[in-house]
């Protein structure tokens, strides 16, 4: 039964039948556990875009493999016979357009579906100084990057700063990331949130986190000497604990807080060193 | 003349000497130069001026003591110079100025390989170091100095890793010449290369440095003189890389045999012009960026100092510029040799010829489009995103191509499982992965988990390694027995690849994981969870790095003692290198053959004589 389907037919059949199998592994059981994981609506979003592409490339992966392994299979030379030649084809104008168009609609359908995504959103990326996806009622927190740490300030807590990150669930936060001497990356794991810190420039990414829970925050970008010790355990708790926390921070730190510079989206030395 | 050339010679050893005397007179120059007026140099020892002039000149007297000022100074005084260098003799003319593009390929092949072995064992030391989550092999700046000599050895010495002894060798006979366009520069690139390549191990003797191989500023700026070691080693490469791409392209176009029209040139061929027109285009942009990097360093200048009124932004985008034609620049001659071996192995014509000629050509024109993707993070204006993000993943589509004219070659062929062949389809098994990957981080909202991760290294191994890597074993046991006429050994060929196929997904598979899990590129610890997948991946680097030594074995076996003769066409191939005697003798055709219309006349029904058999004199054929 097997031998009356033409080499095409079998490789078309194997292809289907492995991507039958595979697809509902990708939809439900690695597709949930993509990363960075549902935490926030970021997160969310780009384990959805990890799943579809999943889904994408499955077929195309199942077809390679397939037709590879069985060419090497059912075309193999017998290695005891002399050598001879295979059948002299140099192409199949058909199979070269049907190839052409599949990948073009899938190319541009990833292209789509990704700018939508990214769009929407903003996706937890970095988007620079001039947001394009923005969240206007976003509790804005400052990252600053230096060697080798991260400072966090909340401009609208009378300029706090704080050497640990906590913010509130619920609440759209707006990070600005910025650096004070190398090119650094906050890199909030779990929160799906990476954005560089450059010097002198204002980096936003927005973020809503959905429920409470600690995060990793790691520098994902070498800056130096001691860039594998650039690590941090931030939280997102409840308004309420945010509220009280942030109030004893400003109780804490009121003695040093009027000798930090006013609050700016980037910093950068003294005019009168810039001539150099 | 030639009494007094044996007497002062032009060789390595004078080459060595002149290189170590120039470095010294360029470090004097250069603290004549600053002086002690300058106190911040006394400061810290630091004296980056004399250090670029040191190698500045070191290398000029490299050049000089390997005789390539000869030629313009004889030139110059009215003499009739040689217009070739050494191309008959013996071993000498391995360790020299040879403008014979075999030799020169054959020179490229072991010294290629010697900086690959070095940048190998970076790899292993800094998978020793990744045993346990904290740091306890190496301190900060020796940890990252490995990372840094491991990447810049890599993606600099093997931009040449396949065109150097490869298109070097076989591009000429392929077409039907008999040299290079300009031998004396096809000399001069591979001689740039290792000086490249020994200046950036010197780094070492002046504190490594600390920002990996792409030299990010602002810390570049910050970083001691073991950073004027990288620039200057990476410059030079972009040198060698722009003379070796002009070379290639002037050759295919201007010296082709008669016959040997386009749409003839064997698919290694092309894969080489694609890749030449990037290394002309690219490495330029890499010269200058290097050039404005040396500028901030020695003479204050802020190219890329924000405070000072430059940019961070600006180097990332002209490094990245170079930097993505460059991974195609690694990938591309890859692409050429599969597509060339293909069809030996299977017995067919290539399936698709102009379908794999756009393929490669539209990956070259891409790839200058794509560069931002490396800054979807960086705050870069946010608008152009979704733009990069469509040409990044356009570039899938002339990949395809290639991915189906292999697999179109494949169909109803005769396919025999050499070591060459089974390179090819491992070949094809991990470029499907790491173009797979680089979906993801094509995709932006994707991109913000992966970027700058092991995700991200994960990939672009599966494609360079997996790509350009096994491309380049795959060569060697194809084309080695024609250079050498020795063939390698098939049963430990066929050891080496399994353990390093499998080794190599065994590394680099767990790394995609340990990439989504959050683990950064670089850092010298990680989350405590990642050491058991760390660990396993630690043990398969070494396995890996131990086929490395298998392979060397099984090389030094074949060729030094084994030395079963290959004859002079062990495949059966039909490509036209595979007609002429083994090793091909020094002028290569005695006739300079006619090509005829199938650059790949295999297949039943199709006459032998499609190629026609160049006439090479025996007698003149040098064993």
């Amino acid at each position: 039964m097997w031998s009356k389907y033409s080499h095409a037919t079998r490789i078309a059949a194997l292809t289907t039948i492995g991507t039958i199998i595979l697809l509902p592994i990708m939809i439900f059981v690695l597709g949930p556990n993509m990363p960075p994981g549902k935490g926030t609506d970021v997160g969310k979003s780009q384990v959805f875009d990890n799943t579809v592409l999943l889904i994408v490339m499955t077929p195309f992966t199942v077809f390679i493999l397939v037709y590879v392994l069985y060419s090497v299979f059912a075309f193999r030379a017998d290695a005891a016979e002399p050598l001879r030649d295979g059948a002299h084809i140099r192409g199949h104008m058909p199979s070269q357009i049907a190839w052409l168009t599949i990948t073009t609609i899938t190319v541009l359908f990833l292209a789509i579906f990704g700018s939508a995504e990214l769009l929407s959103s903003g996706a937890g990326g970095g988007q620079g100084p001039h947001p394009i996806s923005k969240d206007k009622g976003a509790l804005p927190v400052q990252v600053i990057g230096q060697q080798w740490e991260f400072t966090y300030r909340y401009p609208t807590y009378g300029g706090v700063e704080t050497a640990q990150l906590v913010i509130p669930v619920d609440r759209p936060i707006a990070f600005h990331v910025t650096s004070l001497d190398a090119i650094h990356s906050f890199w909030a794991y779990e929160l799906g949130v990476k954005a560089d810190a450059n010097p002198g420039v204002d980096n936003v990414a927005y973020v809503k986190a959905k429920t409470t829970r600690t995060f990793q925050i790691r520098c994902a970008e070498l800056c130096g000497l001691w860039h594998g010790y650039m690590y941090d355990t931030g939280k997102v708790v409840s308004d309420s604990q945010f509220t009280s926390w942030i109030a004893a921070q400003r109780k804490q730190f009121a003695g040093s807080m009027k000798y930090l510079p006013p609050y700016a989206t980037s910093y950068t030395p003294d005019p009168t060193f810039r001539a150099g | 003349m030639t009494n007094a050339r044996k007497l002062i010679g032009f060789n390595l050893l004078t080459a060595a000497i002149l290189g170590v005397i120039g470095y010294y007179l360029g470090w004097w120059l250069g603290h004549q130069i600053t002086g002690p007026s300058v106190a911040y140099f006394d400061d810290t020892g630091q004296n980056d001026i004399a250090l670029y002039l040191a190698y500045l000149v070191g290398v000029i007297g490299f050049l000089i003591g390997l005789g390539f000022a000869n030629y313009p100074v004889q030139r110059m005084l009215g003499k009739p110079p040689t217009l070739r260098e050494k191309e008959q003799g013996g071993w000498g003319r391995y360790f020299g100025l040879c403008t014979d593009h075999k030799v020169v390929g054959i020179q490229y092949l072991w010294g290629i390989g010697a900086f690959i072995f070095i940048g190998g064992l970076n790899a292993m030391l800094i998978r020793y170091e990744l045993l346990t989550p904290t740091q306890h092999a190496w301190n900060g700046n020796n940890y990252l100095t490995l990372v840094g000599l491991h990447g810049a050895m890599m993606m600099g010495m093997m931009t040449s890793g396949i065109l150097g002894p490869f298109a070097n060798y076989l591009v000429p006979i392929m077409i039907g010449a008999r040299r290079m366009a300009f031998p004396r520069i096809e000399a001069l690139t591979f001689w740039l290369l290792m000086a490249a390549g020994f200046i950036l191990m010197t780094s070492l003797a002046f504190g490594g440095f600390p920002t990996g191989w792409t030299g990010y500023e602002p810390l570049s700026d910050q970083a001691n003189m073991g950073m004027d070691a990288y620039v200057a080693f990476f410059a030079l490469v972009g040198l060698s890389m722009t003379l070796l791409g002009l070379n290639m392209l002037v050759t295919v176009i201007t010296m082709r045999a008669p016959g040997m029209s386009w749409g003839r040139l064997p698919m290694f061929v092309w894969g080489t012009v694609a890749t030449s027109v990037l290394m002309a285009l690219a490495a330029p942009v890499l010269i200058s960026t290097l050039f404005m990097v040396a500028m901030d360093r020695t003479a204050q200048t802020s190219f890329f100092n924000d405070q000072l009124g430059g940019s961070p932004y600006l180097y990332e985008n002209l490094f990245w510029f170079f930097g993505h034609p460059e991974v195609y620049i690694l990938a591309l001659p890859g692409m050429g040799i599969l597509l060339e071996i293909l069809p030996v192995f299977s017995r067919k014509p290539v399936w698709g010829y102009r379908l794999a000629v756009t393929g490669m050509l539209g990956i070259g024109l891409l790839s200058f489009l794509v560069w931002q993707h490396h800054l979807f993070v960086s705050g870069m204006n946010a608008d152009v995103r979704p733009f990069y993000m469509l040409s990044t993943e356009l570039i899938s589509l002339p990949t395809g191509f290639i991915f189906i004219c292999a697999l179109g070659t494949l169909w109803r062929g005769k396919i025999r499982l050499t070591v060459p062949m089974l390179f090819m389809l491992a070949w094809i098994f991990n470029f499907l992965i790491g173009g797979l990957s680089g979906v993801f981080l094509s995709d932006v909202p994707s991109d913000v988990t992966t970027h700058g991760s092991f995700f991200s290294m994960a990939h672009f191994h599966y494609t360079i390694m997996g790509g350009l890597l096994f491309a380049f074993f795959g060569g060697i046991y194809y084309w080695v027995p024609k250079m050498t006429g020795y063939m390698i050994n098939e049963r430990l060929g066929k050891w080496h690849f399994w353990i390093m196929f499998l080794a190599f997904n065994s590394t680099f598979g767990p790394l995609l994981v340990i990439g989504f899990l959050g683990m950064p590129r670089r850092a010298v610890t990680y989350a405590g969870y990642l050491q058991g997948a760390n660990d396993w991946v630690s043990v398969s680097a070494f396995v890996l790095g131990a086929s490395m030594l298998l392979f060397l074995v099984n090389f030094v076996y074949s060729l030094v003692f084994a030395q079963v003769p290959a004859g002079d066409n062990p495949w059966g191939s039909k490509s036209v290198e595979f007609q002429l005697p083994s090793p091909v003798p020094v002028h290569n055709f005695d006739v300079i053959p006619t090509f005829g219309p199938d650059p790949y006349p295999y297949g039943e029904g199709v006459s032998a004589g499609a190629v026609q058999r160049p006439a090479v004199n025996p007698a003149r054929a040098e064993r």
